[in-house]
């Protein structure tokens, strides 16, 4: 593992370690006001500051992370069992199904990702419960951010299936369902590996564009999409540099997780 | 063949206009609150009133004939109204097309043109030091959310489309890279070097002819990108275009024009992909 790769990986780990110590280090919590303090700059009680009515924003920002670090990597993990399901299994079955796959997977990527997202919320209702809306949003980005990853798979699942172990297991009488999870999927696991990690970054970027446009986690819970819609009301940018702290936490993060998956993109691709 | 190729990609486009059109009817009828219409709530309304809208609203439970009915409008050129903004989508999506094609255009523009001069300078220089500089840099942009640089622009003064070629920038300045990178290592290439061709000889006719058709589809694919890039870019410097008012439908729940909206932006997204794809066909044709 090279320098920067390990460098990154502890950059990571502090950084969940640090959103897990939410209840420690923040204790009065993401939601709690302190109206005398409302949008104070930062101080000894707030040392993020406060926003417009009062809420501590370190608190915010480390349960914001908390949300995302954690919900990111389940939605990724449904995407990339969703493609192993579609694509892998298409690509394995071949011909018919595999050009219906293909068919519905182009019909998706044709659609713009951010377009795809907000039409797709849009369906759902908007008016929901705060934990509702999280749900909503990771599950979103689950179920429709597995198209990419199942074209790889679909064509991975194709080259199995000509694979001589494949061919000798056919041989030896294994067929159908206990071929394909027996010895095709197995063998996908690098592909599927690369896949899932690709995803959390992706995801998380995600979801910061879908809060800052409104239409991520609802209030008062914090996610990094919902603390970076708070720099519409900056006039200039060293107004408030504090309003950055998630921005910069977030930049932080997810090049931390590209330096980490450098690897994995080449074996994704 | 051309005309073959042609054919199959209207087909396509047809096709995918239907099928993408069916399942817009079917999620726009599915959605939560497509049977409750707030005219009922009206206390004006007699009984006889509320019973025909819910009739009017029945009519409409099969989403075949659901589907069928929208489409019969759609050929007369009647897209329905905008719950939101009370005016015919087809109004609407005149309106604001213009805007958002000029910016994805200037904005596509500009990010090719910076991929371009980025790309180009990094395999002529072959400086290891420009060349980690623009890794870094275009690595750090792709980390900040598109919504982000659209906030930053306004902060900025910085003009839309700028924003758009900032936000496309950095993901296809990546592929192109490999491409030409994935060029250069080509053996007819490295023979030409071998040979002591000079460095822009060996570019320009060896490795853009090379590189080229697959560049072109990947100028085909940022187009969907670009429009991704315009609703944020939109909604946030408060440009009135197809990605603010798809942003709008969206926060008021206006499935119609939402619905409209998609299908008008993958047609779009369709026509570059497969405009790209056919003129790489040209171009690989005139090579051969």
């Amino acid at each position: 593992m090279s320098f920067w790769r390990r460098v990154a990986c502890a950059v990571l780990l502090l950084v969940l370690a640090i959103s897990l110590a939410a209840n420690w280090l923040a204790p009065a919590g993401y939601a709690k006001q302190d109206r005398e303090a409302a949008g104070a700059p930062p101080s000894h009680a707030h040392w993020l500051g406060t926003d417009e009515i009062g809420r501590d924003r370190f608190a915010r920002v480390l349960y914001g992370t908390r949300i995302s670090l954690f919900l990111a990597p389940a939605a990724a993990l449904i995407s990339t069992l969703l493609a192993a399901l579609v694509g892998g299994l298409a690509g394995y079955l071949g011909g018919t199904w595999a050009r219906a796959a293909m068919t519905v997977i182009d019909l998706f990527l044709s659609l713009p990702w951010l377009f795809l997202l907000i039409t797709v919320r849009a369906l759902l209702p908007l008016n929901v419960s705060p934990a509702f809306s999280v749900l909503v949003t990771f599950l979103i980005l689950g179920l429709l951010g597995w198209t990419a990853a199942a074209r790889v798979l679909c064509a991975t699942g194709s080259s199995l299936r000509n694979a001589d172990f494949v061919w000798q297991a056919r041989a030896s009488g294994i067929r159908g369902t206990r071929l394909f999870w027996i010895h095709v999927l197995p063998n996908m696991k690098p592909v599927l590996y690369a896949q899932f990690w690709i995803s959390i970054p992706a995801f998380i970027l995600s979801e910061a564009n879908l809060g800052i446009l409104g239409l991520g986690v609802a209030e008062p819970l914090p996610s990094w999409g919902s603390l970076l819609k708070e720099l519409e009301g900056l006039v200039s940018v060293g107004e408030e540099p504090w309003k950055f702290v998630p921005l910069v936490l977030l930049v932080v993060v997810v090049t931390s997780f590209q330096l980490v998956l450098s690897k994995q993109d080449e074996v994704a691709a | 063949m051309l005309g073959r190729k042609i054919a199959r990609h209207g087909l396509i486009l047809v096709a995918t206009a239907l099928l993408g059109g069916f399942l817009s009817a079917a999620m726009v009828r599915l959605a939560p609150g497509f049977d409750t219409d707030e005219a009922a709530l009206d206390p004006h309304l007699n009984s006889q009133s509320i019973q025909a809208l819910r009739q009017a609203r029945t009519e409409q439970h099969n989403i075949f004939r659901f589907y069928l009915h929208s489409l019969q409008l759609a050929m007369h050129g009647d897209l329905g109204t905008s719950i939101s903004l009370k005016q015919p989508v087809s109004t609407l999506l005149q309106d604001r097309f213009p805007l958002t094609l000029r910016l994805v255009s200037l904005g596509l523009l500009m990010g090719w043109a910076a991929v371009m001069v980025l790309v180009f300078t990094t395999a002529l220089l072959r400086v290891t030091a420009y060349d980690l500089l623009a890794t870094f840099m275009t690595g750090l942009l792709i980390c900040v959310p598109a919504a982000v640089l659209a906030l930053l622009s306004v902060l900025w003064n910085i003009p839309g489309a700028l924003a758009i070629a900032l936000i496309i920038f950095p993901r296809d300045y990546r592929y192109a890279h490999n491409l030409v990178n994935k060029a250069y290592s080509l053996p007819h290439i490295v023979t030409a070097r071998a040979k002591g061709l000079s460095e822009l000889r060996i570019l320009f006719w060896h490795v853009v002819p090379s590189a080229g058709p697959q560049l072109l589809a990947l100028a085909g694919v940022s187009v969907s990108l670009a429009i991704a890039a315009a609703i944020p870019v939109e909604a946030l410097c408060g440009l009135a275009g197809i990605g603010q008012l798809a942003w709008q439908a969206a926060l008021a729940r206006d499935l119609p024009l939402l619905m409209n909206i998609t299908i008008l932006v993958t047609l779009v997204t369709l026509l570059a992909n497969s405009s790209a794809d056919v003129i790489g066909y040209v171009w690989r044709g005139q090579q051969a």
